[in-house]
């Protein structure tokens, strides 16, 4: 089936079949087969408006906010369909975070920031919650910088520390996978470095997709990159051989850059 | 040239002259309502003036103007006296007077009733009393001192007097009551009410004859004045308010004078069907209206918005009950009245008391005009400036937030309490402070659903259930048209009315000041940042 599996001969943690997405009378995704591999980071890539995004929102269901998407195929998340009717959305989103383009820190303190995912959960013991903004801001490299203002607000953050904030507020509900939107492309250089870095070391912990419109990003930080155009999987494959021997003529234009 | 109008130069001088046009015209509002408010109460000379025909006025000048045919200039008067010249204003030619003085022992006496008394004080009567004081006037300072403390007991009675007919009012209900529901066989419990009735308003009557002989023994010292047409008259010490010899008082007097006229006008009951005294129970009223007009308006407008924001698919329907909402604020507030008479003080209103009142028909209780009615009809008025001021300020919350909260398993609910509606606290306290400078500046459909000229008691008092919200009530709004157009003496009125519209400016702007304050609180907390 898909290509990456063949290729690490691991079990995928997500794996979509048949996928078709329709926005009204749009058809944004068109029969995807994909599967993503644990402890891997797969990278999406492609022109604007390839339905790499759109893909991305379906792992999480967050296209269930637009009333008009509809879904046909199916998406299993360690086996189970994440479209069933019997699949809560909510305990689907926890195990499964997003990070995204724009870092949306809410207007709360970095504290309370970090912590609300498991207040929502119900999880309300003070050493839990103390325990958790430590472990997720340390996973998140970010824990030097915000240690000794973590009751200041989180809108006081510069744009990469609040992107950081972000992801420490996604790991700290220990999803299985996290789900990244483009999450450099409001960054400068070192914060996209910093994030690069982060993004390397909690592979070892996480699954993690990450959708790039920055072609060397995607050769950086993946392992598996897939190839989108017009709605449509061109070609998925380990990022080196994506990169420097694609299978398909469309993916090598517009990797050097003739398209796109 | 083409230059000059190509760069938008004119078009930003010509934004910031109508702002400045704007500012100044407020100011000018401002301004003129405090020029005409504030000297009200400054103590103002008496000035005395022979006139050429052999006769004296003595009163204060609130007027000069040039005879615009003969160039003369004549002085406007207020003589008071109104009892004695039947009028409370005179204008004098400027070229018939002969002489003009400021006698220092001219008198003013504010009175109880038909205004304030101008003149000389002669001697001052006590029968019973030893004043010792050599001048009529230290006599008048040192009765009125003596007397003071009587002056309160009966204040204290008359308190007592209005509890004891409230207890004796109720248990007549009660009587009454029981009386509809079977006379024969409640006679027992309607005979041992009626002794406790029969008590209580025997005691009201002691009371009331305690108090009757303490103010006739008070009104037995009069003081004898004389005004400047040389006519004499008795006024008796409980008939006088207060008095001044403005001629002769200090700079400082006159300051204390003013500050006791302050004091007098925000915490005493109004006199002289409301053209003197204080306006304590419009400023109570006009406050409490407003603070309940916001308790109904604001939970009902902001859970509305949530529902068309939030939840309310976005189609036909929405769309209409968005466009009704609107327009609702655009209605003319006297159609509300009316819809507030025939709705809530005859139908909910009517119903309540056939249900828990029947006892008190065919008097209304609740059937009839109240601030709860007035309330209900003012955050009618006002709901809608809620509903879209909140669904304004959801709307401004970037996706991105409802986005960040939902993706980390929070239900739609969570999002909304945890994350929107703080996040939207500071335009819905905006959509407030405009309901409510709104509503406590709203007089027409107030006259129709509860607004009265003399409200005898205030709507909370120290009788259970504390507040009366079927009791009718005064306000700001409605004493500045009933002031100015339906007084007795409406010249006599007419600082007054500035002095009112003060107040009601002021209450407005304590109201929003503080609801802004509260806002740019909650904004600092709540600001979104864009890097």
């Amino acid at each position: 089936m898909a290509q990456s599996l063949e290729q690490t001969g691991s079990t995928p943690i997500l794996s979509v079949t048949d996928l078709d997405l329709h926005y009204g009378a749009a058809h944004a995704l068109k029969g995807v087969n994909l599967d993503m591999i644990r402890h891997q980071v797969t990278a999406f890539i492609g022109p604007s408006g390839c339905g790499k995004s759109t893909l991305l929102r379906c792992f999480n269901r967050m296209n269930d906010l637009v009333e008009s998407a509809r879904v046909d195929g199916s998406i299993r998340f360690n086996g189970e369909n994440i479209y069933d009717l019997s699949t809560d959305v909510i305990s689907l989103r926890r195990r499964i975070g997003m990070v995204f383009q724009q870092s949306n820190p809410f207007p709360k303190s970095i504290y309370e920031n970090i912590v609300y995912g498991l207040r929502i959960a119900g999880v309300n013991d003070k050493a839990t919650l103390d325990e958790a903004v430590e472990r997720s801001l340390k996973s998140a490299a970010i824990w030097n910088e915000v240690k000794d203002r973590l009751n200041d607000s989180a809108l006081g953050l510069s744009g990469g520390q609040a992107q950081r904030i972000c992801i420490a507020r996604a790991i700290a509900v220990n999803p299985e996978i996290i789900l990244m939107d483009e999450p450099c492309s409001a960054l400068d250089p070192i914060s996209t470095l910093k994030i690069e870095e982060l993004i390397e070391e909690l592979k070892s912990k996480y699954t993690i997709v990450i959708v790039t419109h920055n072609m060397q990003q995607a050769a950086r930080v993946s392992d598996v990159t897939a190839f989108f155009y017009l709605g449509e999987l061109i070609e998925v494959g380990g990022t080196r051989k994506i990169f420097t021997n694609p299978d398909k003529k469309q993916t090598e234009d517009y990797i050097t850059g003739r398209f796109g | 040239m083409k230059l000059f109008w190509k760069t938008g130069e004119p078009y930003v001088l010509a934004t910031g002259a109508a702002l400045a046009i704007i500012l100044v015209m407020s100011l000018t509002l401002v301004g003129t309502v405090m020029t005409n408010g504030l000297g009200y109460f400054w103590p103002r000379a008496l000035v005395k003036f022979e006139l050429k025909d052999g006769s004296a006025v003595l009163g204060q000048i609130t007027q000069e103007e040039k005879n615009p045919i003969s160039g003369e200039r004549r002085l406007q008067l207020k003589v008071g006296n109104r009892d004695v010249f039947g009028q409370d204003f005179r204008w004098i030619d400027e070229k018939g007077i002969a002489a003009r003085t400021t006698p220092a022992d001219a008198v003013l006496l504010e009175r109880r009733e038909h205004g304030n008394y101008f003149g000389m004080l002669k001697d001052v009567t006590a029968e019973g009393m030893a004043l010792t004081a050599a001048t009529p006037y230290e006599k008048l300072i040192q009765a009125r001192t003596l007397v003071a403390g009587k002056m309160a007991d009966t204040g204290k009675i008359k308190k007592q007097m209005s509890d004891l007919n409230h207890t004796a009012e109720s248990l007549r209900l009660k009587i009454q009551k029981l009386d509809y529901s079977g006379k024969e066989k409640n006679a027992a419990s309607i005979s041992e009410l009626s002794a406790v009735r029969e008590k209580k308003m025997a005691e009201f009557t002691r009371l009331n004859e305690q108090a009757t002989a303490t103010l006739a023994e008070i009104g037995r010292i009069t003081v004898q004045m004389t005004d400047a047409a040389g006519g004499s008259k008795d006024i008796s010490l409980t008939e006088i308010v207060a008095l001044q010899k403005p001629n002769s008082m200090s700079i400082f007097a006159k300051g204390a004078a003013y500050l006791e006229r302050v004091r007098e006008l925000l915490l005493d009951d109004p006199r002289e069907s409301n053209t003197e005294g204080g306006l304590f129970p419009a400023i109570f009223g006009t406050v409490m209206m407003v603070l309940l007009m916001s308790i109904f308006s604001l939970p009902f407008g902001v859970v509305a918005a949530i529902y068309l924001r939030e939840y309310a698919k976005d189609g036909l329907m929405t769309r209409m009950v968005r466009i009704a909402v609107n327009n609702l604020a655009g209605v003319p507030s006297i159609v509300y009245g009316v819809f507030g008479l025939g709705f809530f003080v005859y139908g909910v209103g009517g119903s309540i008391d056939s249900l828990f009142f029947p006892e008190r028909l065919p008097t209304p209780t609740f059937g009839t005009g109240g601030i709860l009615w007035s309330s209900l009809t003012l955050a009618l008025l006002t709901v809608p400036v809620i509903i879209v001021a909140t669904e304004e300020s959801l709307a401004s919350i970037p996706k991105g937030i409802r986005e960040g909260s939902l993706a980390l398993g929070a239900t739609k609910f969570q999002t909304l309490t945890k994350i929107l509606l703080p996040m939207a606290t500071p335009g819905i306290m905006t959509g407030l402070i405009l309901s409510m400078a709104r509503a406590a500046g709203e007089v027409a459909p107030l006259m129709i659903v509860g607004v009265v000229k003399l409200a005898p008691t205030l709507p909370f008092d120290t009788n259970f259930p504390f507040f009366h919200m079927d009791r009718k009530f005064m306000h700001l709004g409605f004493h500045i048209y009933d002031v100015g157009f339906q007084s007795p003496n409406v010249e006599a009125a007419k600082p007054m009315v500035f002095v009112t519209t003060m107040l009601l400016l002021a209450i407005v702007v304590v109201a929003s000041s503080t609801a802004i304050y509260l806002r740019n609180r909650m904004r600092s907390k709540y600001t979104t940042s864009t890097f």
